[in-house]
């Protein structure tokens, strides 16, 4: 998968389960301002994310800190690259 | 202890006739059936009946996600049906924030839905890493009040009765009663319930169901009818908002009703079997809450699911308390027995027909049982001022319910 589709996979997941629009996931959108999410609707996009690239990332502590959505890109990329260079 | 008066100001109504006050009276009026064949039943095996009073397809979406998510369809349904009453109402949703309006609303239980697609997903590996952090709320069993309350932004008392089809009726009582007592000014009250096949199968395995009429569904259920054979499961929500008589007035509020007696009792005689000894006690003591006698009652509406038990019991309690005079109806024939939201959308809609100054009739009753006959069976709207009435709600456990309205101004 390349980084631009992991980044589309993110948003149209993250977009579908908080019915968000497409066009409004910009990397600098800060997702608990701008997208209204709160701590109940970040455990439910993680396991979103873990369904969406088979990865388990609830343990993580770094997306204990993430507030924009580019931060997930990053965060999701570098655990991609991780697995890969794992296995 | 002097009692404040209490008045119904706002309906909403998520019915199988859709969504509204308005939609749900109609369809009581011009005699309507809501009742279809429902396919979702067809896949579950020994399930002989396919018939069921669906809500048709609403948009959920008019309630933000955030509100949403922790909703399973019978708290969306309450919702909408809240948020009807309090427009109905003309009440600025500003003052439900003050502590002093509180929600009573119930179902029979948490979401069925969500809960078996939870433990479908569980069951596959025993495993929680894909349970979405809002599962809680769609089944846990105060999930409509507490879903309303949060969407509503109310912030007074919160209940939510469970005692099946009394649910609605214990509501709506339980809210007059707090606002009699002077401890709440306004309640939203009510029932709701979601469609599930394992309701109608809860009915099926008792010999409580309908199961023959699957090819002419809007020839069921019949209740008082010689031709009946059980109960037809419905889903929706009836939410009144109940108000104190003088701040309703100070505020200008449209009243519909006056809700003037309560009472509910158990029937400790048998858990599925109900006893007409209990259920003429207990609108005798709702008329005596009321402070009032028999006599003066002129329309019964009745809980009636259209089963050989229920129907016979409720005809000879009605007799007993008020012989073959008054007037009595049962709705459902029209949309099927909505559980929990039963009463609530009941008294919903005769509330709408009392308005109209018509006595909605029970659709489906053609013959009428030998064992029902004694009483003033309402066939066609019938045009007629009713003043008072009683209306009956008796659930399985043994929870029976009934509640005295009258008309405003009396």
């Amino acid at each position: 998968m390349t980084e631009q589709e992991v980044v589309a996979l993110i948003n149209s997941s993250l977009a579908e389960e908080f019915e968000l629009e497409l066009e409004d996931m910009d990397a600098d959108a800060d997702i608990f301002d701008d997208f209204g999410l709160d701590s109940l609707d970040i455990v439910d996009m993680v396991i979103v994310l873990e369904s969406a690239f088979k990865f388990k990332i609830r343990e993580e502590q770094a997306i204990r800190k993430i507030r924009k959505l580019g931060e997930i890109h990053t965060f999701v990329l570098g655990k991609l690259n991780e697995t890969e260079q794992a296995s | 202890m002097q009692m404040r008066r209490v008045v119904v100001t706002g309906i909403g109504a998520v019915s199988p006739f859709g969504c509204g006050f308005e939609r749900l009276t109609e369809g009581l009026l011009t005699g309507r059936s809501a009742v279809t064949y429902c396919s979702a039943l067809e896949s579950v095996g020994g399930l002989r009946s396919q018939i069921a009073a669906l809500v048709p397809t609403l948009d959920a979406k008019a309630i933000p996600r955030k509100f949403r998510r922790s909703m399973s369809a019978m708290s969306i349904y309450a919702t909408l049906a809240g948020q009807e009453a309090l427009t109905h109402a003309r009440l600025d949703a500003a003052a439900c924030q003050d502590g002093r309006t509180g929600v009573v609303i119930g179902s029979t239980v948490g979401s069925t839905l969500t809960t078996e697609e939870f433990f479908i997903d569980y069951l596959a590996d025993h495993s929680l890493e894909r349970m979405k952090s809002t599962l809680f709320f769609h089944i846990m069993n105060h999930s409509c009040a507490s879903n309303v309350a949060q969407a509503l932004d109310i912030r007074g008392r919160l209940l939510a009765p469970s005692a099946a089809c009394s649910t609605g009726c214990q509501a709506i009582g339980y809210g007059f009663e707090m606002i009699a007592f002077g401890k709440q000014d306004r309640m939203l009250c009510g029932g709701a319930d979601e469609f599930h096949p394992l309701t109608v199968a809860t009915f099926d395995v008792m010999h409580a169901a309908s199961i023959n009429f699957n090819a002419t569904p809007t020839r069921t259920p019949r209740p008082f009818d010689r031709d009946r054979d059980g109960v037809v499961c419905a889903a929706g929500s009836g939410i009144l908002l109940l108000e104190e008589l003088e701040l309703a007035k100070a505020r200008g509020a449209n009243i519909l009703a006056e809700i003037v007696g309560f009472a509910t009792l158990t029937d400790s005689s048998n858990i599925a079997n109900p006893n007409p000894a209990a259920m003429t006690e207990c609108m005798r003591l709702a008329l005596a809450d009321a402070g009032l006698e028999a006599a003066a009652v002129d329309y019964v509406n009745a809980h009636a699911t259209a089963t050989e038990q229920g129907d016979i019991a409720e005809a000879q309690a009605i007799h007993e308390l008020f012989g073959a005079r008054v007037p009595v109806s049962s709705f459902k024939g029209h949309m099927g027995h909505a559980m929990a939201a039963s009463g609530s959308l009941e008294l919903a809609g005769a509330v709408g027909a009392m308005q109209r100054g018509l006595i909605a009739p029970t659709l489906n009753l053609e013959h009428i049982d030998p064992a029902c006959a004694q009483l003033d069976h309402v066939r066609q709207p019938r045009e007629t001022q009713v003043n008072l009435m009683v209306k009956n709600n008796f659930a399985l456990g043994g929870v029976n319910s009934s509640i005295v309205l009258r008309r405003y101004p009396a």
